[in-house]
């Protein structure tokens, strides 16, 4: 049903989509177990600057990143003479717009199902043995998974999808940053494009209903019929 | 009974200001007092979940806290297991895991074999189950038995049946006195029931306003404690007979003989008897034609005074003590002083059922 090259662009997206999230859920744990758990001057902003991406104009958002991390920009330049890090009109420079763009979406169910933990389990757990490690493995993350888990399909939803921010700051280069969204979109403008266009618009809509149903599955699985 | 345990701490818990010592030997202490009263406050400061402002705690020889010379051991290195409340089972782990949790996530492999806390919780058909199916007492019990199987050198119980009802509490009490007379832990035992207190308390902590106001043995404390209608006292006992016909068990205190209701234990087994002070009356004379079926003589150690319609006696039977609580007129018609005889009466069936070995 897929030519060859509608296959690279769905390929293209989901591994711009997976490696955004799978590199900003740790940075999103950390900031939500942060936001969670500690007190201190600067919260509001830090939580301020967090939603960011959700509100400003995805153009915007394109724009800076464009000004930070293209290869001129303090960060980018930084990045690319270090470690060789390109982001400008690479498929990584998407990455990283996809990945801006779900981090709020990333933090908020974490940093619940965080605040939500009964504390007392671990407490209970210290007492019977095992040290702060231990038990931030053996009962912290567990019974935060499924928190984690729906940060990352909402993440994962919203990085398949982006599409201002990634247009703006690595343009829309087919092979190199054309995902789903930006291809949906060049073809709809083309006079021809309709039915191809119509065609990765059903695949992206089975890619996001599947994700969803997986991840209610896993959590449901996870949660071990709790709650 | 040697010491085992050492506090003497001071601290703030929000506005709330805790300054308590007390030692505790073997066998269960019970810490008793009013809500607020700073009871789950010190056991958290034992446990080291919160952190004393100054003090010293030490189990035997062994520093869990030292303010002075710095020492503020974490949780998990104190050995101490800590039964709570609410029982805290890990909701994502099988009751098999949760009882083993010590051991693989604790690295604590000595202590009691697994197949006999199992036995001795009544667990053995709730290994597999999730936590999340268990009722409050089977919870309660899981808890009690993870923490004996984290090899603990004190165990701490804060109200452990206190979210439970009658039927579960009863249901629980016959383990935690199998739990105290076999295992030999020591047990800090927190609760503001008095009827738990009487029946597994060897001695008492009485805490009020976070600063400890008596300890020392259960006989003793008890008669101090409890509501103006529930006060009473404890008394020790021997089983000597039993009367199937009438439904009767006698039991010796103090020389004396001692009638209450059925209880089903052997010749010999020693009790203890919860006896309120509203349930005991007095004569001057040896009453003849009753039905009164316990009168003691007793010796009147003390009477307190004040202008209420009531006054207790504290009274000495046969080196016992019990109290009895009398309307100020009786007191005063009967000419009752200090250092009298008298006889103490009192009903067979008013004493509780719920009495108690030890």
């Amino acid at each position: 049903m897929l030519g060859e090259a509608e296959w690279a662009i769905v390929l293209l997206s989901l591994r711009v989509a997976l490696v955004a999230i799978l590199v900003a859920l740790p940075f999103a744990f950390i900031i939500a177990w942060i936001l969670a758990r500690y007190s201190f001057w600067g919260k509001s902003l830090l939580q301020a600057v967090i939603t960011m991406p959700l509100v400003i104009p995805p153009v915007v958002t394109g724009y800076l990143l464009l000004v930070w991390f293209g290869a001129r920009g303090t960060i980018g330049g930084f990045l690319n003479d270090i470690f060789g890090l390109t982001f400008a009109f690479r498929w990584t420079g998407a990455a990283l717009a996809a990945g801006v763009m779900a981090f709020p979406l990333l933090v908020r169910p974490m940093r619940l199902s965080i605040e939500s933990l009964d504390r007392g389990l671990e407490e209970a757990a210290r007492s019977l043995g095992a040290g702060r490690v231990v038990v931030f493995f053996t009962v912290t993350l567990p019974l935060l998974l499924p928190g984690i888990l729906a940060g990352a399909v909402l993440g994962f939803a919203k990085a398949l999808g982006e599409f201002g921010a990634t247009i703006t700051f690595v343009s829309n280069i087919p092979g190199e940053t054309q995902t789903m969204s930006l291809a949906i979109y060049s073809l709809l403008q083309s006079p021809n494009g309709d039915i191809a266009a119509l065609r990765l618009i059903l695949v992206s809509v089975v890619i996001s209903i599947v994700a969803v149903v997986a991840s209610e599955w896993l959590q449901r699985r996870l949660s071990g019929g709790r709650s | 009974m040697s010491d085992t345990l050492f506090v003497s701490v001071s601290g703030q818990v929000g506005s709330f200001p805790v300054a308590a010592e007390f030692t505790a030997g073997g066998g269960v202490t019970a810490l008793f007092g009013e809500s607020g009263a700073g009871k789950t406050t010190l056991l958290k400061m034992i446990a080291g979940v919160t952190r004393p402002k100054q003090g010293r705690i030490t189990i035997r020889d062994h520093v869990l806290f030292d303010s002075a010379n710095g020492i503020n051991l974490p949780p998990e290195q104190r050995r101490i297991g800590y039964v709570f409340q609410d029982a805290r089972l890990f909701p994502h782990l099988s009751v098999k895991t949760n009882l083993t949790y010590a051991r693989w996530a604790g690295r604590r492999s000595e202590g009691l074999p697994y197949d006999r806390v199992v036995a001795l919780l009544g667990l053995e058909h709730l290994q597999q189950r999730s936590p999340t199916t268990l009722s409050g007492g089977e919870r309660q019990r899981v808890a009690i038995g993870r923490a004996l199987l984290s090899n603990p050198s004190l165990l701490l119980m804060d109200e452990p049946l206190s979210s439970l009802d009658h039927n579960r509490r009863q249901e629980i009490l016959p383990f935690l006195e199998t739990l105290r007379d076999e295992t030999g832990l020591p047990i800090l035992y927190v609760s503001h029931e008095i009827d738990e207190v009487a029946r597994l308390a060897d001695e008492i902590v009485l805490l009020q306003a976070g600063r400890v106001t008596a300890s020392g043995p259960a006989e003793t404390i008890f008669s101090r404690l409890g509501s103006h209608d529930d006060a009473g006292a404890l008394v020790s006992g021997t089983v000597t007979a039993s009367d199937d016909a009438f439904g009767l068990t006698s039991i010796d205190i103090g020389g004396h003989p001692f009638q209450i209701a059925k209880l089903g234990f052997a010749d010999g087994t020693k009790l203890r008897l919860r006896i309120r002070a509203r349930d005991v009356s007095i004569a001057r004379a040896l009453p003849e034609a009753i039905s009164i079926r316990n009168i003691l003589p007793a010796r009147i150690v003390f009477i307190t005074t004040n202008d209420g319609p009531d006054c207790d006696l504290t009274l000495d039977i046969g080196g016992q003590t019990i109290s009895a609580r009398l309307t100020r007129k009786s007191a005063s018609e009967l000419a009752l002083k200090q250092g009298d005889t008298v006889f103490a009466l009192v009903k067979a069936a008013s004493v509780d059922r719920g009495v108690l070995r030890g």
